[in-house]
């Protein structure tokens, strides 16, 4: 039993680290930092430096850019990023549409999307959720019918991150309303925002930002060569996307970083019992969740097998932890105070709430354990 | 970075496992508990299969093993609640190697506790004194794990310099020994003129020993906690109410999955604190595996017995012996509190 990384390991991460000192810009750094709004520019801006780097995409196969690098040098690359303050990497181009086009698409679907993703030519969007499935996704009803070489798409869908920034969206859709196994009838469709018929409207949300958006379909006509997978197959595809190898779910490097700004944030804290008590509580927590975020990357290096369902106990506890230093961070402002740190804080509190709720809730994660762990 | 056991660790805890499956289940264990409240044939068992050894410098004949090495058989007597005073031995061990002990004759424990200390280790009242050429020491130890059937205690006193550690003959001393609620073997140690013999070290090493008993303790929760929490799974698949499995209704699955989450949490700790004890000791790590651990035991049995209603209560199942044996190991070498106490006072001055 060895807890430390390897000297390969300690070496490449320096390189990162290193890497990150000379190459993150100052100005998105602080923006981050301080919480503030990061706009399209901001990240493609930082999207295309990691590109020329050629570290945008480093889970890829290296023909299309990929860097070759291992399940436990991805993790150390994710964590640095994290810590070092980067923006995020918008993940659902890279992370997501591309995962399932280098699985399912088609030789003419990857030359044509994956090096425009890899470059930041497009920015992408996913199109999920629904007004009337939310954790029962299966149950979506936004229909897509053939009409000759096009699908024609009508409905609508809800809390699409970034919608308003995208040039393409990729949505589950209904080809077929008919069958009685309804996750038999739903495909996966790749849309150009700028087709007519989509409107995007914001959804505001309880910190005042936009981030999320409603988005509609009306008589949109899509060529039928932008499915992906064959129709009907739509929820393979999305289950596969589910359980997608990321292993960076806890933001272990993120969530340190957020611990030592408010260690410094709250110095004036430190003297209080309760409040060190408070603080000790989460630290805890998140060491215990690094831990066992490298247990299962250890397990999944040596059995070159999927996390599967150690990804959702990931989800849970990093996201609870994330919550708990904001909540922290919060309570750490004065309450007189409306200074623009302050009121970001506090704004950062109201937005960090919808991490127990994206991506699958923690209720959904709950469920997948007790299934796919527990075989309850 | 590599989790697993070496293959010596992993073949020692598999035959621990193996002896434990076939000699000291739950009916063998009630046995003992209801005769000796130790088994001969077990601990001569335990010796033969060398973990007696196992913490023995090699010089003495041991196989100079730390708490990794100790980490697997730790969880294994975690999970079939082994009531041998093990760990004593092992952490007298550390602080003073004695002929006999590879072998499984001798027998030693730790004397550090003090009623009212709570978990300060220099709440030692013990004095000890010089007379002629040797040492007396005057005062009372409580609650020793182990005491009733050791032949020697390693006993913590004070002198005119500090805290000093101490060889004690268990003729030089009286005994009030009694079952401690996980029932395992405890006395009240009465020390009056005892005779002893000075040993190696001070505070610093029983800070130290203290420190590889918390990491060791943290396993054996989690072994605990192993079977706990299979067994109360099990439990939800079996058990029947309103026509189906007790494991089909979601409020019940989601205890279920946060019992599992703490029990990963807690083997990611343990790693962590025996992994530290062996590279030279880290008390803030070692406290912070202590609070999670503490933290999850508590949780993890509280929803055993509740998930079993009330067959969760009754003497009759392990689980309520479990139960017991979580409760102790939650507060053993200071309590989530005192770890907490201790881990934000060494952040705060770093």
């Amino acid at each position: 039993m060895d807890l430390n990384f390897s000297a390969d390991e300690t070496a490449f991460r320096d390189e990162v680290r290193s890497w990150l000192r000379s190459n993150l810009p100052q100005d998105l750094r602080d923006k981050v930092e301080n919480y503030g709004h990061l706009s399209k520019e901001d990240l493609m801006r930082w999207h295309r430096i990691l590109a020329k780097q050629g570290w945008v995409a480093p889970a890829w196969p290296k023909e299309w850019g990929g860097t070759g690098w291992n399940v436990v040098q991805r993790y150390i690359f994710d964590e640095e990023l994290g810590f070092a303050g980067a923006p995020m990497i918008v993940p659902f181009g890279v992370t997501m549409c591309a995962a399932v086009l280098l699985r399912f698409g088609t030789e003419a679907q990857k030359k044509r999307f994956l090096p425009r993703i890899y470059n930041g030519d497009d920015f992408w969007c996913q199109g999920y959720s629904e007004p009337g499935s939310g954790s029962d996704l299966a149950s979506l009803k936004t229909k897509a019918v053939r009409q000759g070489e096009h699908y024609v798409v009508n409905g609508q869908k809800i809390w699409t991150t970034l919608a308003h920034y995208a040039d393409w969206i990729f949505c589950l859709v209904r080809t077929d309303p008919t069958l009685e196994k309804r996750q038999e009838g739903i495909s996966f469709l790749l849309m150009d925002m700028k087709t007519p018929g989509i409107t995007v409207r914001p959804l505001i949300l309880m910190d005042g930002g936009h981030e999320v958006n409603e988005v509609f379909f009306d008589d949109v006509k899509v060529p039928a060569e932008n499915l992906v997978h064959d129709e009907g197959k739509g929820w393979t595809v999305a289950k596969y996307l589910l359980g997608y190898e990321r292993m960076n779910t806890g933001r272990i490097g993120e969530s340190r970083r957020q611990l030592a700004r408010l260690k410094e944030y709250a110095k004036h804290m430190m003297s209080d019992q309760r409040w060190r008590d408070r603080l000790s509580r989460v630290e805890v927590e998140l060491t215990a969740l690094e831990i066992t975020n490298l247990r299962f990357l250890d397990r999944m290096r040596r059995s070159g097998q999927p996390p599967g369902a150690d990804v959702s106990m990931l989800k849970i506890k990093g996201t609870e932890i994330q919550q708990g230093l904001t909540e922290l961070m919060m309570d750490a402002t004065d309450p007189a105070a409306s200074d623009a740190l302050s009121e970001a804080v506090r704004k950062r509190y109201l937005s960090m709430r919808k991490t127990t709720i994206y991506a699958g809730s923690n209720e959904i994660q709950r469920n997948i354990i007790a299934k796919m762990t527990l075989g309850l | 970075m590599n989790f697993d056991y070496n293959e010596e660790q992993q073949l020692l805890a598999d035959s621990v496992r193996r002896y434990l499956a076939k000699s000291y289940d739950f009916e063998s264990r009630k046995k003992i508990v209801a005769g000796l409240g130790w088994s001969k044939e077990a601990w001569a068992q335990f010796a033969e299969m060398g973990l007696m050894g196992l913490p023995v410098s090699t010089e003495h004949g041991g196989f100079g093993g730390g708490a990794v090495d100790l980490m697997g058989v730790m969880e294994a007597f975690g999970e079939a609640l082994v009531v041998e005073p093990y760990l004593p031995l092992v952490l007298a061990v550390r602080l003073h190697e004695l002929p006999g002990v590879v072998e499984g004759k001798t027998k030693l424990a730790l004397a550090h506790n003090e009623k009212g200390a709570r978990f300060s280790i220099d709440a030692v009242k013990t004095r000890a004194s010089k007379k002629g050429a040797g040492w007396v020491l005057d005062g009372e130890k409580a609650a020793v794990i182990g005491a009733p059937i050791a032949d020697h205690l390693v006993v913590s006193a004070r002198d005119d310099s500090g805290i000093a550690l101490f060889l004690v003959d268990i003729g030089k001393v009286s005994l009030q020994a009694y079952r401690t609620m996980d029932e395992r073997l405890a006395a009240d140690v009465m020390l009056r003129g005892a005779e002893a013999q000075r040993i190696e070290g001070g505070r610093k090493e029983l800070e130290e020993v203290i420190d590889v008993g918390t990491a060791l303790v943290c396993a054996e929760a989690v072994g605990a906690m192993k079977f706990t929490c299979d067994t109360t799974l099990e439990y939800l698949k079996t058990r029947k109410q309103f026509g189906v499995t007790i494991g089909t209704f979601q409020a019940l699955q989601h205890r279920m999955v946060e019992m599992f989450i703490s029990l990963e949490q807690a083997r990611s700790m343990a790693c962590l604190a025996c992994s530290k004890a062996d590279a030279g000791g880290d008390p803030r790590a070692i406290s912070a595996a202590k609070i999670k651990v503490a933290d999850a035991a508590r949780h993890v049995s509280q929803e055993a017995v509740q998930l079993h209603g009330g067959m969760g209560m009754t003497e009759e199942l392990k689980i309520s012996h479990a139960f017991r044996r979580l409760t102790v190991l939650a507060r053993e070498f200071g309590d989530a509190d005192h770890h907490l106490a201790r881990f934000s006072t060494i952040s705060a001055a770093q």
